[in-house]
């Protein structure tokens, strides 16, 4: 048996440990969003994160995973509140076919996550592992940097809420 | 087959829960059993509907093309949105199931195939209308840039307008005031006179019993209120969560997975295999010999995939294993040879004599050109879930085509095409591929013998080797010109004509002009690839063009307009192009310019090209695109097709390239077919003229015009004109202006 923590969930799964991450998500674990495009890490559709880091899951087996927090596109956000950059590609209108934006967002979100302000040289380093056949690349390009704008501007919401707050202790 | 003559009208009633249904009727009879619970919710039963208005004023749209990004379920929707005057907050959109109340598969077939007893219909009346859509939809084939241009202009605005209409009748009727009075708006009939109004959903009980209009009046353009707007696409929300459903995402219970090896040479057939070696492997559970493939059915995908590669299977000789890419070409440099020394090409276009051109002395401007052939590579592979019980076969799939997948599997399996149902799902890219069915035909196959469900999965290498390909060509150029460099003759020669029949028309005012082909056959499998004929022929033509202008010491802009004179259309899409992308201006060293122009699909699109050499590759920073297709129902959408029509021709220009050795495709992954990807994809401007003219399409016409706009920019920044495609394998490192090199 191997222990598998996917999205903050952990599952005893009865597998092969070199089956790849992606055909245990997708099949054992039926979350389907992580999407299968090469099957050899050129095409980052299947792109998932493991500690926070973006991976490639088709050719990551899942013993690599065990014990390690994975994050599938399933796991980024809830319903009620999409990450920033899934409110960024509604607005930009980025998919079409869609089919390998689970992927492209979970790269950009760990673009983010580490540089919350990329520029176009650091996108181009994130983004280039992931193909987009449908060519969405420059939508993609300013949802990430819509996505950015916002989680900044949120930050600097927060922290003048914090100062206000503790000001208002302080004085309270 | 005559007997269908009137037989097609617009027809309404109410189904259960109080909806309105609009639909067009085209069979004799009330065929509502049939399709009763097709489309149905809980308890509804329906007719072959475009449209159902709900008691809460919501109204779905059925739209009968499939999904694969081009935005079609939004576009086809506002379409039907419009003319009704619905509140496009209230509207929902389904595909229509894969049935031949939306298509019929016989009648269309027969039009396809000039069957003579077919009544002549016309395309403005109700009769006419429907069918037309059918024919051009091709078997409710999603392809063609057609969506717009045919379903949603014959079906989708017919069935709005004639809801309006009745609507509106309705009112009248109950508040004994004339139609002339009353208006519909968002969903709403206002009467001017009064402050009476009513959602359409109160109206509706009294709608059905009015007979619809014939001929319903469509909004000329100044009246559109959600035409030309651009909402949100309705299929986005679920395509940024991961909850979208591709065909590769279907689940059902007990499900087993199918990995497939065809034989690598087309043509070829499995001669003998040995299961022993994996049928005990974990897992397995059959290894299936499909004839021309083998497949093995196991638990998970990769067991199924592991247990294949170890599958010791021995194919047939067909007698191309010793055919290579180099052998193809030389193939069709001969027949170009022999059509010429026996005269023996077929015609595409004759204007004028252009021998007496070539006679005279005036000056003769020569080149060959030559592409290569092209695989899908959609980001989804090619899969299919397939489901027999009790003799009838369920399938799971995205498709182009899900009634002609229905009948071409029935047909392969030798079974009663109304024992297959096809559940179309997203298409994770279609440009064409998926309008070819041998990956449901091999899944119904696998799961005959079957006691479950069965997911086949086409790995990528699998996709790659066996997809139906865009034609590689060879074509040659030749042209008398002035003093001045003025084109008097033009006359092009080429191998294999597929489709559009005009992608090799020019729309230069040239008086002579002869343009003619050759077949040259190969057992390479053809297919439709995103503007099929167009994606070579603009290279060809556009390329050609900007070489007659470096001969005129011209400039290729200037040159192309001249030319252009009688053709005010494209000379504005030119000239926007040109414009936007300030045609003048200075560009760094190393950098160059090329513009192409070329008409698909009914749209006419200019691009123009900024590109720099470094370290002899060259790199696409701009693009900026100018585009008339008529009318822009949703302009973002239009913006968002031309974007993915560039990258998409800017890969096969850049990188593009299927070879074959040994009778088989070499290629068999992104590693070695290579994609343009976020760090080499321009920036792209797009620029829409709303001319007003017949409307265009969208979906395809973004791709001819890269590859020559960017030949002709890197021969403006390094003096070489590149004929080759794929750009990838020309040396670039030495630069030199002025020289006109074949590299």
């Amino acid at each position: 048996m191997l222990t598998l923590t996917v999205n903050g969930e952990t599952h005893e799964l009865d597998v092969d440990p070199s089956t790849p991450l992606l055909w245990v998500v997708r099949e054992q674990l039926g979350l389907n969003g992580t999407k299968f495009g090469c099957g050899m890490a050129q095409c980052g559709a299947c792109t998932v994160h493991l500690n926070g880091a973006p991976i490639r899951s088709c050719v990551t087996p899942v013993s690599a995973a065990s014990g390690q927090q994975i994050t599938t596109i399933e796991g980024l956000s809830s319903p009620a509140d999409l990450h920033p950059l899934q409110q960024a590609w509604i607005d930009e209108q980025v998919p079409q076919c869609g089919y390998c934006q689970s992927g492209q967002i979970m790269s950009a979100a760990a673009l983010l996550a580490k540089n919350p302000a990329p520029d176009d040289a650091a996108i181009d380093l994130a983004m280039s592992g992931n193909i987009c056949r449908c060519g969405t690349y420059g939508r993609i390009r300013k949802g990430i940097k819509r996505a950015a704008a916002s989680m900044t501007a949120q930050e600097q919401t927060d922290k003048a809420g914090d100062a206000a707050t503790s000001k208002e202790q302080q004085h309270g | 087959m005559g007997k269908w003559t009137r037989r097609a009208f617009i027809t309404s009633g109410i189904i259960a829960g109080g909806t309105l249904a609009v639909g067009i009727a085209i069979r004799p009879g009330n065929r509502s059993d049939k399709v009763a619970g097709i489309i149905a919710d809980d308890g509804e039963t329906v007719l072959n509907v475009w449209l159902k208005l709900a008691p809460d004023n919501t109204v779905t749209v059925v739209v009968p093309h499939a999904e694969m990004g081009q935005g079609v379920h939004t576009s086809l929707a506002m379409m039907l949105a419009d003319e009704m005057d619905a509140d496009w907050n209230d509207v929902r959109m389904m595909e229509a199931p894969a049935h031949k109340e939306y298509a019929n598969y016989a009648l269309a077939k027969g039009f396809a195939l000039g069957e003579p007893d077919l009544p002549t219909f016309l395309i403005d009346t109700v009769d006419g209308v429907f069918l037309t859509a059918t024919k051009m939809m091709g078997l409710q084939i999603t392809g063609g840039s057609t969506s717009v241009q045919a379903t949603g202009r014959h079906a989708m605005r017919i069935a709005g307008a004639a809801a309006r209409a009745m609507l509106l009748q309705a009112a009248a009727a109950e508040w004994d005031v004339p139609v002339s009075e009353l208006q519909a708006k968002r969903g709403m009939i206002v009467h001017a006179g009064s402050t009476r109004s009513a959602r359409f959903a109160e109206l509706a009980a009294a709608a059905a019993e009015i007979s619809a209009p014939a001929k319903p009046r469509l909004k000329n353009i100044d009246e559109f209120t959600i035409m030309g707007t651009s909402p949100a696409r309705l299929d986005v929300p679920e395509k940024v969560d991961g909850t979208a459903l591709f065909g590769i995402d279907i689940t059902l219970p007990g499900m087993k997975y199918a990995a497939v090896r065809a034989a690598p040479v087309f043509g070829a057939a499995v001669e003998s295999l040995d299961a022993t070696t994996v049928q005990d492997m974990p897992g397995v559970r059959r290894i299936v010999n499909l004839g021309d493939a083998v497949a093995v059915v196991a638990d998970g995908y990769w067991q199924a995939e592991q247990a294949l590669a170890k599958l010791d299977v021995r194919f047939t000789q067909s007698g191309n294993e010793r055919v290579d890419q180099g052998d193809i070409f030389s193939q069709f440099a001969k027949v170009l040879d022999q059509a010429a020394a026996d005269d023996s090409y077929e015609t595409d276009v004759a204007l004028g004599d252009a021998s007496t051109a070539f006679d005279s002395n005036a000056r003769v401007i020569d080149a060959e050109y030559r592409v290569p052939y092209l695989a899908h590579a959609t980001m989804e592979p090619m899969n299919c879930t397939a489901w027999m019980r009790d003799g009838k076969f369920e399938l799971w799939t995205g498709t182009q085509n899900p009634l002609g997948f229905a009948h071409e599997v029935a047909d392969a399996l030798e079974i009663d095409a109304d024992d297959v149902t096809v559940h179309n799902q997203y298409l994770g890219g279609g440009f064409g591929r998926r309008a070819f069915s041998d990956y449901a035909i091999q899944a119904a196959r696998i799961a005959t013998e079957s006691a479950y469900p069965i997911k086949l999965i086409w790995s990528r290498e699998e996709d790659m080797r066996h997809d139906h390909y865009r034609q590689a060509n060879i074509s040659r150029f030749r042209a008398a010109v002035d003093a001045d460099g003025k084109p008097l003759a033009w006359e092009n020669s080429y191998v294999d004509k597929h489709d559009p029949a005009e992608a090799t028309h020019i729309p230069y005012g040239i008086d002579k002009q002869l343009i003619r082909y050759t077949t040259s056959s190969t057992h390479i499998p053809w297919g439709f690839w995103r503007s099929v004929d167009h994606s070579l022929h603009a290279f060809f033509t556009e390329s050609f063009i900007d070489e007659l202008a470096v001969a005129a010491n011209a400039d290729p802009y200037q040159y192309r307009r001249d030319l252009l004179a009688n053709n005010p259309r494209f000379r504005a899409v030119l000239d926007l192009a040109a414009e936007k992308s300030g045609w003048q201006r200075e560009l760094p060293e190393n950098w160059g310019r090329g513009i192409a122009i070329h008409r698909s699909f009914g749209t006419i699109v200019a691009q123009v090209v900024e590109v720099e050499i470094a370290n002899g590759k060259p790199r696409a920073h701009r693009v900026v695109c100018a585009v008339d297709a008529g009318y822009a129902v949703h302009p973002d959408g239009m913006r968002a097709q031309m974007e993915s029509g560039i990258i998409y021709g800017l890969t096969a220009a850049l990188y593009g390239e299927i070879s074959i050795r040994e009778g088989a495709v070499q290629q068999s992954n992104f590693h070695d077919y290579q994609m343009v990807r976020m760090n080499d994809a321009p920036t792209i401007e797009t620029y829409i003229i709303n001319s007003g003219e017949r409307m265009g399409g969208a979906g395809e016409p973004g791709t001819p015009a890269i590859a020559p706009a960017l030949a002709n920019a890197i021969f403006d920044a390094s003096g070489k004109r590149l004929r080759e495609l794929p750009l990838k394998h020309h040396d670039l490192s030495q630069p030199d202006r002025r020289s006109r090199d074949v590299a």
